[in-house]
C-alpha cells in the first residue's frame, strides 16, 4: 500500500466506524445507471445550473443593486457623463473594468439560457417517453415547479442591470400585474414599493434572484435527484430488461467518470460560446428611463412565448358593475400561462385515469407507442413555437418585408390552427410507425432481396428481427379504453356517477382512438413459421462455394481487394459482424 | 410716472413686449434671409434652370409642373434642398411605382444633377438647406449626450443599436448602419415619410451633431463581447442558442452516452 492509499483507507475507516458509511457507500456506488443520451439531458441542466451558480457568485461580488442615480464616469465613452442608476453603473463596471467581468457576465447569461433550455428539453424527454408515470408522478410535479422557478430566476436576473431593454420588460411585468382584476394595483404597489419604477425594486429583485429562487431551485433539485436515486432510473426496453431490473453501468467507476467528463464538456461548450458570442450588450441599450422604449425590445427566449401571446391577443374589454374590465393583458399574460402550467402539473394523473392504469412503469414507452400523448406533446411545442415566433414579429416583418399587421393576423390564425394539425399529423405518424412495427413482428424485416421461385413466382425475402428490435416492439403495453358505463346496475339501481363516468369513458375512447393492437402470440408464431419457410427457400443460394467468384451478397461484380471466392467473402463478413443472430445481408 | 410704472407691471405688458421682440427679430431675420437667398439665387440661376429642366423631365409627372403636387405625389413647395438631396441621394426619388414606402436604391442622378434639382425646389419656397461642412463637423460633439438624445428621439423607431424597426402596415424605420453623416443630418431635417421632422428649433444643430457622433461611435467600435449576432438583441441570441448552444450540448450527450461496443 502506498502512503496515499494508507491515508485514504485510514480516513474511510475513521468515518465508517463513526457513521457506518461503508455499507451505504457500497450499496450506492454499485447502483446502476442505464445508458442513453436522452437520459443525460437532466445532467446538462444540472451542470449548467452549477456554472450559473459559480459565475453568479463572482458577479455578486461586484454588482450593486442600488437605484440611486449616479453620473457614469467609467471608460465606456458613449455613456460618459450620462445619468443612470448605480445598478446599471455597476453592471457597466463589471463589463468594462472588472477583470474577466464581461466574460463572467456572458458565461452567466449563456449558461442560464442553457440551464432553462436543458430543463425544457429534459422535460419533453420525460414526457415523450412516459417517464412521468407511476411511481414518478411526484418527481414530475417537482420538475414542473422547477421549470417555472428557472423561468422566474432567468427573468429576475435579466431585469437586474436596469438597462433600457430589461427595464421595458419590467414595465410590461408591472402592466401584467396591474391587469389582475381588483387587486392588481395594490399588488404592483406592494412589489414596487409605490409607483413604478420607484427606488426599491432592484434591491428587492436582487434578493429574490440571488437568494430566494436559487435556494428553492437547489432544494428542489436535491429532492428531485434523491427521488431519481431512490426510485431508480427508467430504461428503454431491450433484451433482458424488465420492469424489475435496471441494466446499465455501475455508478462507480464507469458512470462517475462519464459524468465528470460530461460536466467539463458542458462547461467547455458554455465557455467557448461565451468567449466568442456577445450576449445582452447593455451598454448599447443605455440606462432605463421610464419614458423611453426601444424598437425591437424582446425578452429572452424562455419568456418569448408569453410576450408573443401578449402581442397577438386581440383587444377585449367589457363593462361590469360600472367598471371597465380589460382582458387583453390578463388573459394572454396570466390565464394562458396559468392553464399551461396546470395542464403540465395534472397530466400524469389525467393519463393514468383515462388508462385506468395504476401499475408501476419502469420501462419507457417509445413515443410512437403512445400516439395521443406524443401528439399532445408536439401540439404543445407547436403552440409554444408559434407564440415565440410572434414575439419576434417586428424583426420578421422587417427581415421579410411584410406588413406587421398582416403578420399578426396570420400568427393569430396559426396559433389556433397549427397546434391541432400538429396533433393530428403526429398521431397519424405514430400510428403508421406502429403499424409497421406490427408488420415487422408478424412478417419479419424486409430485406429487399427478391427471390424467384421455381414455378416463376417472385417473393421478397423477410428476415427474422434481431433480439434488440424485437424486445423494443414487444414492449408496447396495450391498455383497454375505459368501458362505457351502464346507466343502471344489474338490480336496476341508477348509477349516481353515470354522467361523470361517461365523460371519462369518452375521453378515454378518444385517447385510445385507432389504437393498433399488438399481434397475438399466435400471429407472431405464425409469422415466425412463415419467415422460417422463406429462409429455407433461400438456403440453396446461401450455400457457400469455393469456386464461385461473385459477391456473396448477390452482386455480380467482384471488387478489387475483396476476398476472391464466395466462401472467403462470407467468412470475412462473419468476422466483421460478430453478432451471432445476424444474417448476412 | 406712477401710472407708467403700474402699466409696466400689467400682465399684458409682458405679452406686448414679447410680440414686439418677436416682430423685430423675425423681420430682421426675414430681411437678411431674403437678401442672402436672393444673392445665392442670382449666382445659381443657371443651376436652377438646369434643375427645373431635370424636374420637368423626371419628377413633374407626380409632383406637378410647378412642384405643387398631383394625386400621385405630394407638393414639394417649401420642403427644402436637404429633403430633395436626401430623397434623391438615397435613390428613393424618383419613385418607380406605388409602394407603401419609397424604397431606397442606387441613385439615378449624379450629385451635380441632384444639386440642380435641389436648388430649383429651394427657389420655389425656402426650406431647410443642404447641411454645410460646418454643420457636419462632429469633432466637437458629445457622443454620450448624442446617445441620450438618440434613445429619447430615435430608438423607439430605429432600435437602440439602430438596426431598424417595424412600423405599421409594412412600413419600417431603416437600419442606420450604412447611412452617411450627411444623409442622417438631412433625414432629421426633412423627416421622410413616417419619421417626424426634427427642425433646428426642436433639435439644435449641436444636438444633431451629437446624435451623428454617437451613431459613428457605436458603428465603428468593435463589439467588446465577441460576435454581436447582428445586434438584434434577444431574438437572435435565442435563435443562436437553439440552433448552436443546445445542439452542442446534445451532441456532447450523444457522444458521451454512446454505447461502448
Ligand atoms: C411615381 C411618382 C413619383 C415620381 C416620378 C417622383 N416622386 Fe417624389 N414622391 C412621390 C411620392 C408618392 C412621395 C411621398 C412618398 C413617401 O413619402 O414615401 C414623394 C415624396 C417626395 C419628396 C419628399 C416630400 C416630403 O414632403 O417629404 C421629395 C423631396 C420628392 N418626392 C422629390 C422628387 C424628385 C426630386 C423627383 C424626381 C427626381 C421625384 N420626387 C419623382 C412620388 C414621385
Ligand atoms: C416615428 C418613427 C421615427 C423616429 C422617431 C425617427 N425615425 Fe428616422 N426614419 C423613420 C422612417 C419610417 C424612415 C424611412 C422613411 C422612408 O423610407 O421614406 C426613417 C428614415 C431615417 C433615415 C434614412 C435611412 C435610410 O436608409 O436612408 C435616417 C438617417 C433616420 N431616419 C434617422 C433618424 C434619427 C437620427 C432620428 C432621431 C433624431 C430618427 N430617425 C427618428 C422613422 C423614424
Ligand atoms: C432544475 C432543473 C432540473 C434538473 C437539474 C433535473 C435533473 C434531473 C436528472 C439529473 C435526472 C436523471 C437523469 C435523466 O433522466 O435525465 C432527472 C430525472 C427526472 N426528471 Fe429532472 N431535472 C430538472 C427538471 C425537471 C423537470 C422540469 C421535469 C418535468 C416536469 C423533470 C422530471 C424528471 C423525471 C420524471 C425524472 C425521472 C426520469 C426517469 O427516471 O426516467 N425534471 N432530472
Amino acid at each position: 500500500m502506498s502512503k496515499a492509499e494508507e491515508l485514504g483507507g485510514g480516513l474511510a475507516t475513521f468515518v465508517d466506524e463513526r457513521t457506518g458509511s461503508n455499507a451505504w457507500m457500497r450499496k450506492n456506488l454499485n447502483k446502476v445507471f442505464p445508458d442513453h443520451w436522452s437520459f443525460m439531458l437532466g445532467e446538462v441542466a444540472l451542470y449548467s445550473f452549477i456554472v450559473v451558480l459559480i459565475t453568479g457568485v463572482y458577479l455578486s461580488l461586484f454588482f450593486r443593486p442600488d437605484m440611486t442615480e449616479v453620473i457614469y464616469q467609467g471608460p465606456y465613452v458613449p455613456l460618459k457623463g450620462v445619468q443612470m442608476s448605480d445598478a446599471f453603473n455597476s453592471a457597466l463596471e463589471i463589463s468594462f473594468e472588472v477583470r474577466g467581468g464581461l466574460l463572467m457576465r456572458q458565461i452567466h447569461h449563456w449558461s442560464a439560457l442553457l440551464f432553462i433550455g436543458a430543463v425544457v428539453v429534459h422535460m419533453f424527454r420525460v414526457f415523450f417517453t412516459g417517464a412521468f408515470r407511476k411511481p414518478r408522478e411526484m418527481n414530475w410535479t417537482i420538475g414542473v415547479t422547477l421549470a417555472l422557478m428557472t423561468i422566474f430566476a432567468g427573468f429576475s436576473g435579466y431585469s437586474l442591470p436596469d438597462d433600457l431593454v430589461s427595464g421595458t420588460g419590467l414595465r410590461i411585468a408591472e402592466g401584467i400585474m396591474l391587469s389582475i382584476p381588483v387587486v392588481g394595483t395594490w399588488a404592483s404597489f406592494l412589489l414596487f414599493g409605490g409607483e413604478f419604477p420607484g427606488t426599491d425594486f432592484i434591491s428587492r429583485l436582487y434578493g429574490i434572484h440571488i437568494l430566494l429562487l436559487p435556494g428553492i431551485i437547489l432544494a428542489l433539485v436535491t429532492v428531485h435527484l434523491i427521488l431519481v436515486w431512490h426510485q431508480k432510473h427508467t430504461q428503454f426496453a431491450g433484451p433482458g430488461r424488465t420492469n424489475k431490473n435496471v441494466v446499465g453501468y455501475p455508478l462507480m467507476p464507469v458512470y462517475m467518470a462519464k459524468a465528470g467528463g460530461f460536466f467539463f464538456l458542458i462547461f467547455g461548450v458554455i465557455v467557448l460560446i461565451s468567449a466568442l458570442v456577445q450576449i445582452n450588450p447593455i451598454w448599447t441599450f443605455g440606462p432605463y428611463v421610464p419614458d423611453q422604449v426601444g424598437a425591437g425590445t424582446q425578452p429572452d427566449w424562455y419568456a418569448g412565448w408569453m410576450d408573443g401571446a401578449l402581442r397577438l391577443f386581440p383587444p377585449t374589454e367589457f363593462r361590469l358593475f360600472g367598471y371597465t374590465w380589460v382582458m387583453n393583458i390578463f388573459i394572454p399574460a396570466l390565464i394562458i400561462p396559468g392553464l399551461v402550467s396546470i395542464s403540465a402539473y395534472i397530466y400524469p394523473w389525467l393519463e393514468a385515469k383515462v388508462k385506468k392504469d395504476d401499475r408501476e412503469h419502469h420501462i419507457l414507452d417509445r413515443p410512437r407507442d403512445a400516439p395521443t400523448r406524443t401528439g399532445l406533446g408536439v401540439m404543445a411545442i407547436t403552440f409554444y413555437v408559434v407564440l415565440a415566433i410572434a414575439a419576434g414579429n417586428d424583426l420578421i416583418a422587417i427581415g421579410f418585408d411584410l406588413s406587421i399587421n398582416e403578420l399578426i393576423w396570420w400568427l393569430r390564425i396559426a396559433t389556433i390552427v397549427l397546434p391541432p394539425i400538429a396533433f393530428l399529423v403526429t398521431r397519424r405518424i405514430c400510428l403508421s410507425l406502429q403499424r409497421r412495427d406490427r408488420e415487422k413482428l408478424t412478417h419479419g424485416r424486409e430485406t429487399g432481396r427478391i427471390l424467384r421461385l421455381p414455378h416463376g413466382e417472385f417473393i421478397e425475402v423477410h428476415a427474422p428481427l434481431n433480439a434488440d428490435e424485437r424486445a423494443k416492439i414487444e414492449a408496447k403495453v396495450d391498455v383497454e379504453a375505459l368501458p362505457e358505463p351502464a346507466e343502471n346496475d344489474e338490480s336496476g339501481v341508477r348509477n349516481p356517477d353515470f354522467k361523470k363516468e361517461r365523460r371519462w369513458s369518452k375521453l378515454s375512447g378518444w385517447f385510445w382512438r385507432n389504437n393498433i393492437e399488438k399481434p397475438t402470440d399466435h400471429e407472431i408464431e405464425h409469422g415466425d413459421e412463415h419467415i422460417a419457410e422463406q429462409v429455407e427457400l433461400e438456403k440453396p443460394l446461401r450455400e457457400i462455394e469455393d469456386k464461385v467468384v461473385i459477391g456473396h451478397d448477390g452482386s455480380t461484380l467482384h471488387h478489387p481487394g475483396q476476398p476472391e471466392t464466395n466462401k472467403e467473402q462470407y467468412e470475412q463478413w462473419v468476422k466483421d459482424h460478430p453478432h451471432p443472430k445476424s444474417d448476412p445481408s | 410716472m406712477k401710472t407708467l410704472a403700474r402699466k409696466r407691471r400689467h400682465p399684458a405688458a409682458l405679452v406686448v413686449l414679447l410680440l414686439l421682440g418677436l416682430l423685430v427679430t423675425g423681420g430682421a431675420y426675414a430681411v437678411t434671409n431674403s437678401l442672402t437667398e436672393a444673392k445665392s439665387a442670382e449666382q445659381d440661376q443657371a443651376l436652377i434652370d438646369e434643375g427645373r429642366q431635370l424636374f420637368l423631365e423626371g419628377c413633374s409627372s407626380c409632383h406637378g409642373n410647378q412642384g405643387t403636387g398631383t394625386e400621385t405625389g405630394p407638393s414639394l413647395i417649401g420642403v427644402g434642398a436637404a429633403n430633395v438631396h436626401f430623397q434623391m441621394a438615397t435613390g428613393r426619388m424618383p419613385l418607380a411605382g406605388p409602394a407603401v414606402q419609397a424604397p431606397s436604391k442606387t441613385p439615378e442622378y449624379d450629385e451635380q444633377q441632384i444639386a440642380a434639382i435641389a436648388s430649383y425646389i429651394a427657389s420655389l419656397a425656402p426650406g431647410p438647406a443642404i447641411p454645410s461642412a460646418a454643420d457636419l463637423n462632429t469633432s466637437e460633439a458629445d457622443a454620450a449626450e448624442g446617445g441620450e438624445l438618440f434613445r429619447a428621439n430615435c430608438a423607439q423607431c430605429h432600435q437602440a443599436s439602430f438596426q431598424g424597426g417595424a412600423l405599421n402596415d409594412g412600413r419600417h424605420a431603416p437600419n442606420l448602419t450604412p447611412v452617411s453623416d450627411q444623409l442622417i443630418f438631412e433625414a432629421m431635417l426633412s423627416g421622410p415619410q413616417n419619421m417626424p421632422v426634427f427642425s433646428d428649433s426642436s433639435l439644435p444643430v449641436e444636438d444633431k451633431q451629437a446624435i451623428i457622433a454617437y451613431i459613428n461611435e457605436l458603428r465603428e467600435a468593435p463589439a467588446p463581447g465577441g460576435w454581436a449576432l447582428g445586434s438584434f438583441g434577444p431574438v437572435t441570441e435565442g435563435l443562436f442558442f437553439w440552433t448552436v448552444g443546445i445542439a452542442a450540448a446534445i451532441a456532447c450527450a450523444v457522444w458521451i452516452g454512446a454505447k461502448v461496443r
